[in-house]
């Protein structure tokens, strides 16, 4: 019984103050497009960050005289290494049919193969690509780098560019980051200021109510139950407007652009279920918490 | 029409007081012969350093209709704000019913307030409900039924004359009328104290008298009245118990006063004439 009367004093409330409750719903329904927006965004430029890094490794190539049980040797020492994720070994004929595929003229045309067996070795963490490296040729007495086998020829060296690629990504992960949080901030203020100012318009009200020997909760619930109402609109139609947009854009250019269909952004139910929590707490715990102050009388 | 209101209404007097009085009359709270209102040595100092109440002292029998008077800072206010507990006084103890206000807690305050009603000057009605929803409002909040509410609130409604307004807005009735609403909304509980601070304050003389006619008729069913009022005409004529405040103290005290203290001669020999004192100058 108590639940019905709140539910139909917030209803009235709505529908008398229809401006500050139809405001506080745009602001609502602003917010969460945006938001709704920019998640996915930014788990796909993540993702991609990500995949950028995960390309980052260490060459290990073998002398062309490498034999077979040096192979295994070495690439048990590898595994030794801290630090090491994994090793992929790709053999001479491996390399050289990977080559002679982009130029089958000029493999052709040596005759002999040239290329040493090699392992990829992958970090267990991209931002350790130049520790491995370094474990990988070890500093001699003489200060100078060698190999930790004998029958390793070279490992590559692209500390530069590796360096390059994590620095980038990583501010770009920051930044994004950054973003997102200054989003959800801005959002969450933007709510509860709008809230803010509708209950400032009835203070008054609450006031009165007050005086007339209303329980705080008792004047409290209609506003609770009122911003979850605002909230669940607003983020509703927001999901609505999102999700026609996938339909109609995102999902035909999907197949096309690497980018949208990254596996890692977050799937659109669990979206749905973020954007409706995030709507209705916060506009709910925004009017209910804004009262306080009004409530002192 | 809010003029001419209060004469209709005052010669169709739908319900005689005294038959009401049975009905509404509740016992005191504690034994016989406690006061109702009980001031002892308050004084409240404001933050600011203004003085709201310098020792006063006085107590309210049930049953009683007391008009406070004062000049403006003199403390009127003070004393129906402590009264509803909107704020706390900083010495003395104030009793209501027996209860002394210092030990209701916060979280009590509105259970207190309850056994309360409470009339503005500024008639503080909610402005998105009607009359009725508006008098209503006072039962939603202490858990009326809705049958209660259906079976309450037209018959205070009838009383207060307003059953042609019910479903108005504040905004569409008169300054008496909103007044009369909100008697009604502090009434339809029938609280054992009523406290009105300046309740003719924004009307004009005819329409004030249909609002003191109301507040007596209450007065008549055994709720006590205590009106803060700078309306000097209505304290000569209803000649009831005066407090007089100046600067937070009380200076005056009289069982059947007047405004002010002295009448001048002029004004004592109208009213043995039986004549109506319409703007006595003192």
């Amino acid at each position: 019984m108590r639940l019905g009367f709140f539910l139909r004093e917030s209803l009235r409330s709505m529908r008398r103050n229809a401006a500050p409750s139809f405001a506080a719903l745009a602001t609502v329904l602003v917010t969460m497009l945006v938001l709704g927006v920019f998640i996915p965004v930014f788990q796909a430029a993540t993702g991609a960050a990500d995949s950028v890094r995960g390309r980052v490794l260490v060459d290990v190539y073998m002398k062309t005289s490498a034999t077979a049980a040096q192979d295994a040797r070495v690439r048990k020492e590898i595994l030794a290494l801290p630090h090491v994720g994994s090793v992929q070994f790709e053999s001479k004929e491996q390399a050289l049919k990977q080559q002679s595929k982009q130029d089958p003229g000029a493999f052709a045309l040596l005759g002999t193969n040239p290329l040493p067996d090699t392992f990829h070795v992958v970090p267990d963490n991209p931002g350790n690509v130049l520790l491995v490296r370094g474990e990988l040729t070890p500093k001699g007495p003489s200060g100078h780098e060698a190999m930790i086998d004998p029958a390793i020829k070279n490992v590559s060296n692209h500390t530069e560019d590796t360096q390059k690629i994590l620095t980038i990504t990583s501010y770009v992960k920051w930044i994004l980051f950054g973003l997102t949080l200054l989003l959800v901030v801005a959002s969450t203020l933007l709510i509860a200021n709008t809230i803010r100012l509708s209950l400032y318009s009835r203070r008054r009200e609450v006031e009165v109510m007050k005086l007339v020997g209303a329980t705080d909760w008792f004047i409290r619930w209609p506003f609770v139950i009122e911003g979850v109402i605002v909230g669940a609109i607003g983020a509703t139609i927001a999901i609505g407007l999102l999700a026609v947009t996938k339909i109609a854009l995102l999902d035909p250019l999907a197949s096309n652009w690497s980018l949208i269909a990254a596996p890692r952004t977050i799937g659109f139910a669990w979206l749905i279920v973020v954007l409706l929590a995030a709507g209705v707490a916060i506009s709910a715990l925004g009017s209910g918490v804004s009262l306080r102050r009004f409530l002192r009388v | 029409m809010a003029i001419s209101e209060p004469h209709n209404r005052s010669r169709r007097r739908p319900v005689p007081p005294t038959t009401r009085a049975k009905k509404v009359s509740r016992p005191a709270r504690t034994g016989p012969g406690a006061p109702v209102v009980e001031f002892r040595a308050v004084s409240k100092l404001y933050s600011g350093g203004d003085i709201g109440l310098d020792q006063a002292t006085f107590s309210v029998e049930r049953g009683e209709f007391v008009f406070i008077v004062g000049s403006t800072g003199s403390g009127k206010s003070t004393i129906m704000r402590l009264l509803i507990k909107e704020i706390d006084c900083t010495e003395g103890t104030i009793r209501v019913a027996g209860r002394d206000l210092d030990q209701i807690n916060r979280r009590r305050v509105p259970l207190y307030r309850r056994n309360l009603g409470v009339v503005f000057q500024d008639f503080k009605l909610l402005p998105n409900r009607t009359v009725y929803e508006n008098v209503a409002y006072a039962l939603q909040v202490t858990g009326g039924t809705r049958r209660e509410i259906r079976d309450k609130v037209p018959d205070i409604l009838r009383l207060t004359g307003l059953s042609t307004k019910l479903h108005n807005y504040p905004e569409q009735l008169s300054g008496g009328e909103q007044q009369r609403v909100s008697i009604a909304r502090a009434f339809v509980n029938h609280p054992p104290l009523l406290l009105a601070d300046e309740p003719t304050g924004n009307l004009d003389p005819e329409t004030s008298i249909g609002i003191m006619q109301l507040l007596y008729r209450i007065n008549r069913t055994g709720t006590t009245v205590l009106v803060a009022t700078h309306d000097q005409a209505m304290v000569d004529k209803m000649r009831r118990r005066v407090l007089e405040l100046s600067q937070g103290r009380v200076i005056r005290d009289e069982a059947t006063g007047l405004y002010a203290r002295d009448e001048t001669t002029r004004e004592f020999a109208a009213r043995l004439r039986g004549a109506g004192i319409d703007s006595p100058e003192v």
